[in-house]
């Protein structure tokens, strides 16, 4: 059966890996090919690695950074971050992304999502929703690193996105980014409730308990990156615990009779 | 396990996650070029066809190349061949991601959507890790999990090929394998130690000089 990923994401800055809360005060969390390869061979199911940057110089660093992940790592990599265009995303996927997360210029230019779409497949078409919750008891969307609020319904922007061609939604919880509260489940039942392509999670994780909370909230996926940066856990002990919750979650794998001793 | 560094090519056939598939290969010591003309199809001594995109694209870039015959050639020889995700997919008469486009036609597979998936409220594409299980007498597939990342499939393996099946609101063929040709609708670029395993045994059968 299709199992549950947990994915560890690693935003990066000038080829580091940094953490913050809510998008601010951004704090060293290590280097990124270590980090991608130690998550890999703790039994992480994919990574997403996102320029946090978002300026020239930052784009350049992230290329750069794709280029020594890729070379060891053997599992999924969604790479994003300050992607404007098509060829921004072309160069991450000729760097050694397998699929490009799209954010604030899809808000912008919402036909970005179908021309990456059509050029590079929908599965390789991730919009990324920065949510935050407003006064009136909804959810609008914030672009920018979160820094600038829009008009917009989170939402009705989902389905919107689904709608253009987007593959996969990594929806994240402004409140909840770096708090380590949970993630924002109603925010996450709302969403799957409205779209039927597979929905991460992301915002606020601390324990396998919050990610098993969103699954039953309608997640396919559960993104964290202060638990696993922090060192106070592993994605193998987290794996575990949630099959202990009766998430059905990826076994590591084992040798089989048909490998020939090396 | 080295096979000869300059005998894989793999085929452009438009987007593809190709950078992570040289990075698989060359973890293998095995270097990794692309088809620049068709002579390469028939000259490489294992030829990998990776593919994300459209069914209908990727048959359009094929034939606008010139690649198509060659490449028939080739499989139907049954000559050292990985065919990855759409690649899996190409080598079947038809598809219902582009009607009217005709496949390679290697067997007479079509590729329907995961329509059956959708209807039970399971999320498309189908995108994570699955369980594959695997005839026992395949010598490249094998049971384990898979990293998948489709919205089409093939519901029935064809006559004279083993296969390896998964189940996703029904079962599905998740590989074929026949002769030194083994297709995987698997990223095993993407499939950690058992993606590394398959890349290993197919290898072995490009050195090996699998002719059947």
């Amino acid at each position: 059966m299709l199992t549950t990923r947990v994915i560890p994401c690693l935003d990066c800055r000038d080829g580091r890996v940094v953490k913050g809360i809510r998008f601010q005060g951004l704090r060293d969390a290590g280097d990124p090919v270590e980090r991608a390869a130690a998550y890999e061979a703790q039994g992480a199911d994919e990574l997403v690695l996102l320029d946090v940057s978002a300026t020239h110089e930052g784009r350049q660093h992230q290329l750069e950074t794709v280029r020594d992940v890729r070379r060891s790592l053997g599992i999924a990599l969604t790479c994003g971050g300050g992607v404007r265009t098509s060829e921004d995303a072309r160069e991450l996927l000729e760097a050694g992304a397998d699929k490009v997360a799209v954010n604030s210029a899809a808000v912008r230019d919402p036909s970005l999502i179908a021309t990456l779409a059509e050029r590079f497949g929908t599965q390789c078409a991730v919009v990324a929703i920065d949510a935050a919750r407003t006064a009136e008891g909804g959810w609008g969307v914030r672009v920018t690193g979160g820094r600038e609020q829009t008009p917009h319904d989170a939402v009705a922007w989902a389905a919107e996105a689904e709608r253009l061609g987007a593959g996969e939604l990594l929806l994240t919880s402004w409140d909840r980014d770096g708090t380590q509260q949970g993630y924002d489940l109603e925010l996450l039942e709302v969403v799957c409730a409205r779209t039927t392509v597979p929905v991460i999670a992301s915002g606020g994780a601390h324990s396998p308990e919050h990610m098993a909370d969103a699954i039953h909230a309608g997640a396919h996926a559960v993104l964290a990156a202060s638990i696993f940066h922090d060192g106070h856990t592993t994605v193998g002990t987290v794996k575990e615990r949630l099959r202990g919750l009766g998430i059905s979650v990826r076994a590591p794998a084992a040798a089989t009779q048909k490998d020939q001793p090396a | 396990m080295t096979a000869d560094t300059s005998s894989i090519r793999i085929l452009p056939t438009g987007a593809a996650n190709i950078a992570s598939v040289i990075a698989a290969l060359a973890r293998q010591s095995a270097a990794a070029s692309l088809v620049r003309s068709a002579s390469d199809i028939d000259g490489a001594e294992g030829l990998i066809l990776p593919g994300v995109g459209s069914f209908g694209h990727a048959m359009h870039t094929l034939r606008d190349a010139g690649w198509i015959e060659p490449l028939r050639e080739r499989l139907t020889a049954l000559r050292p061949t990985l065919c990855i995700c759409l690649g899996h997919q190409l080598l079947s008469a038809s598809s219902d991601e582009s009607p009217g486009a005709i496949g390679l036609g290697i067997h007479p597979g079509h590729v329907e959507r995961f329509d059956a998936a959708e209807r039970a409220g399971l999320r498309v594409p189908h995108l994570g890790w699955n369980t594959v299980e695997a005839d026992p007498s395949a010598n490249c597939l094998e049971g384990g999990a898979a990293y998948f990342a489709n919205s089409y499939r093939l519901l029935a393996a064809p006559a004279g090929w083993q296969a390896a099946h998964a189940d996703y609101g029904g079962r599905f063929v998740a590989g074929l394998e026949r002769g030194g040709v083994v297709t995987c609708q698997f990223h095993p670029e993407l499939s950690g130690l058992y993606g590394t395993r398959l890349l290993r045994r197919w290898l072995a059968m490009v050195e090996g000089g699998v002719r059947c």
